[in-house]
């Protein structure tokens, strides 16, 4: 049967048809799917998210070595923070088959950075396999836990947002039985101590050798003669977009693994065409292996190493045409994302962009949003978790050179427990003097509503435990006066609240306490919150057009000839109506 | 169809683009193509614009479209349709809902909504404007909005011999089949 498949999707089912059992991922854009649509098979296998990346893998990790097949999924930058036991899982190698997917994003799309992953495989010295469409992220999925078994490594499957998010015809299969290879301890193989890490890095470079040797006979390196005249070497989307513009008269060298690389077959391809090309996305990864073999190819001189290749680029690039295109005089507006109408954080923001000589370190989430105009309330924004360790770092700067300025680090719930708490301890043991502020929305927003270890469900769909981020606060060591818990749609308290927690001089935490505007409310959710929803009109006859309630950003507030309200889009959270100076909005009814 | 199509659609963060294409590539699978489909996802559901790409022919590579390549631009919001009108080919067509959404820096004022945009696309394309959301309106869901732009879209690109009715129930609950079966036929109506 043949469906209509997101790479995402793709490689859930490959995964479930290769007989998979456990699956950890911390979400991140491109890659939060992969995860959601493999609980969609729970009945036959299990998955969670982890509360980071490297627990996610070290997770995935144990389940290998306990002898079944297993995955881990993140962003690029999630390989980041799984880098560590990453490169030693590179070496100890694996029981079940053990699968790292790692989705990157070219463009940034919804990313702080460009790194491309493909550099990763290279450094830890695992397998790498790249599927350019739905199909092949299917099947190269089922083939990476084979090769992982067959090779005793972690197999890298490494995908871009092309992938993960286009969706392409795929044929579904049946699931393999699971496989489960009885446990025995394997002292020599799983404890990395250097005297084992000294014999496992001697056979991981053997490996190696076994794994090139298969990659130039794999049939997903694949040639394609059609002239002698050009040659093409690509892997990943940039096939499918090289493949659009070369057309069919040139020959193609399709990578589908490209680590290690079939140097072999690179040098057979190159000896046979004249002019030899290759097409790739971000670093010249594929590049730089043709050249170190003292091959001449053309490459990263005409096709940037920046931003997401399309098929214009690669054709302007390769043969300086340009489509004919309709040119306007008038040009569209930017239409930059936005806190939703209602949202928790927008209160905050609000509120906190009014405190005079701050400086506030952001975090990774919607929140990030707050240094957007009109609120504009942020300084930093560096990577998961950094808001509470780069404040402490400037509170210290600040207080070693006489500076007067507070600091103020704002973090959301999900990615508090990621990586945040770490920097509340350096806060508490350093005796730093910085306030932390928790923004707890009850969710995890960004990235589309997953359940994280604050919340009441797990991926299974069970009810559990929560984190209690106020004892958990405590535990690290704030004094129990200065952790607050308030809700940010009560602007007054929320200053009041922020000027007594700025006063201290110790560490202090603030948790703002309500749930997203725009999640699904869990009878948790529904027991502690008024989430009833309201509407807010502008009474006209007030309404002196002082424009104060449009300084809030809120996108249910339009500014014509006269302010309105949408309806459609106002659930009530009352924010503009406390700023009104003229008392000019009204609850409806 | 050797030649593949290219269509593209444009809107705003939930104004239901993704429904739209669900259903439209539910047909052309049926109808035997190749299909590939391209999202951003991400920032997109915090009111950005959002886009849709469809290709489908005997073959499809690339998913996404470059500039000066869409047979076809349905935009859910008019503004977006400026946005994208470079990706439209010489002899394309563009659907448009004759709607307003104001952007963040038009909102604080800092900026005004392009004016003229209508008339300009008119002028440089061949375009079907009307006012999709009051059709919807008018039919008794505003939601339907999105279903009356694929009507449009299926009669612009010419996809007549597919079972669309069959299509939409089979994408929308029982209770809402009858209302969304109109929407898309008023908005064929409008090409």
């Amino acid at each position: 049967m043949k469906q209509l498949l997101t790479g995402n999707e793709a490689i859930a089912r490959g995964a479930y048809e290769a007989g998979l059992v456990f699956a950890s991922a911390y979400p991140g854009t491109p890659s939060t799917e992969i995860l959601e649509n493999l609980a969609n098979y729970k009945k036959e296998l299990y998955c969670e998210w982890a509360p980071n990346e490297k627990v996610a893998l070290e997770a995935a990790m144990g389940a290998s070595i306990a002898g079944v097949r297993s995955l881990a999924a993140m962003k690029h930058v999630g390989v980041n923070v799984a880098a560590d036991p990453l490169f030693t899982a590179a070496y100890t190698g694996v029981t079940g088959g053990f699968v790292l997917v790692t989705a990157d994003d070219p463009g940034m799309h919804s990313s702080q950075n460009e790194q491309d992953s493909r550099n990763y495989a290279t450094a830890a010295k695992v397998l790498m396999l790249e599927p350019s469409d739905s199909k092949e992220a299917k099947e190269f999925t089922k083939l990476a836990f084979i090769l992982s078994e067959k090779f005793d490594t972690p197999v890298m499957l490494r995908v871009t947002t092309r992938i993960c998010h286009s969706k392409s015809l795929v044929d579904l299969e049946e699931r393999v039985d699971k496989v489960s290879i009885p446990y025995e301890r394997n002292i020599a193989k799983y404890v990395a101590t250097p005297a084992n890490g000294k014999v496992l890095r001697r056979k991981l470079i053997e490996r190696l050798a076994a794994m090139e040797e298969y990659s130039d006979q794999a049939e997903i390196n694949a040639v394609q003669y059609n002239s002698n005249e050009i040659g093409v070497i690509s892997a990943g989307v940039a096939y499918q977009y090289a493949r659009e513009v070369f057309g069919d008269d040139v020959s193609y060298l399709k990578l589908g693994m490209t680590y290690p690389m079939p140097m072999g077959l690179i040098r057979e391809f190159a000896s046979k065409v004249k002019k030899l090309y290759v097409v790739e996305e971000m670093d010249p990864y594929i590049e730089n292996h043709v050249k170190m073999a003292g091959i001449d190819c053309i490459g990263k001189s005409i096709i940037p190493e920046m931003d997401e290749l399309n098929p214009d680029i690669i054709r302007k690039a390769v043969f300086n045409i340009e489509n004919k295109t309709i040119q306007t005089m008038k040009e569209a507006i930017v239409r930059p994302p936005t806190l939703c109408a209602g949202c928790p954080h927008r209160a905050f923001f609000y509120v906190l962009g009014k405190k005079k000589n701050l400086m506030i370190t952001g975090d990774i989430g919607c929140y990030t949003l707050g240094s957007s105009p009109p609120l504009s309330a942020m300084d930093t924004c560096i990577c998961m978790g950094a808001s509470i360790s780069v404040g402490h770092g400037a509170k210290k700067a600040f207080e070693q050179t006489g500076v007067d300025r507070k600091v103020v680090s704002v973090i959301g719930d999900s990615t508090f427990f990621h990586s945040g708490v770490t920097g509340l301890m350096d806060v508490v043991y350093n005796k730093g003097n910085s306030l932390t502020v928790i923004l707890d929305n009850r969710t995890t927003g960004m990235t589309g509503h997953q359940d994280n270890p604050g919340t009441d469900y797990t991926l299974m769909g069970e009810s559990t435990s929560q984190v209690n981020i106020p004892l958990l606060c405590k535990a690290v060591g704030i004094k129990e006066d200065n952790i607050y818990t308030i809700n940010p749609l009560k602007l007054e308290e929320t200053s009041k609240i922020l000027d007594e927690a700025l006063a201290k001089n110790e560490p202090a935490v603030v948790i703002t306490r309500w749930p997203c505007a725009i999640k699904k409310f869990s009878d948790r959710d529904k027991a502690e919150f008024d989430l009833k929803p309201k509407k807010y009109i502008i009474n006209q006859e007030k309404c002196t057009g002082c424009r104060t309630c449009i300084r809030t950003g809120c996108p249910a507030i339009y500014s014509g000839k006269k302010i309105v309200i949408n309806p459609e889009t106002c659930i009530g959270c009352s924010v503009c109506k406390q700023v009104c100076p003229f008392d000019a909005i009204e609850q409806e009814g | 169809m050797k030649q593949v199509k290219n269509i593209l659609l444009v809107g705003v963060g939930g104004q239901g683009t993704i429904l739209a294409s669900k259903i439209l590539s539910a047909g052309l699978i049926e109808a035997g193509y190749d299909v590939k489909m391209s999202e951003i996802h991400g920032m997109s559901q915090r009111g950005g614009n959002v886009s849709t790409q469809i290709r489908f022919g005997e073959k499809v590579y690339s998913p996404i479209i470059g500039k000066g390549e869409a047979d076809l631009i349905v935009a859910f919001e008019k503004m977006e349709a400026l946005r994208w009108i470079e990706y439209l080919k010489e002899g394309g067509k563009v659907v448009i809902n004759d709607v307003e959404i104001p952007s963040v820096p038009i909102q604080l004022g800092k900026v005004e909504y392009p004016q003229g945009i209508l008339e300009e696309l008119s002028n440089k394309a061949t375009t079907y404007i009307f006012k999709a959301t009051e059709i919807a309106e008018k039919l008794g869901n505003p939601k339907t909005m999105n279903i009356v732009l694929l009507g449009a879209l299926v009669k612009a690109i010419e996809l007549p011999d597919i079972d669309w009715k069959k299509i939409i129930r089979d994408h929308v609950k029982p209770g809402y089949a009858q209302i969304n079966e109109m929407a898309f036929q008023t908005g064929q109506s409008q090409v």
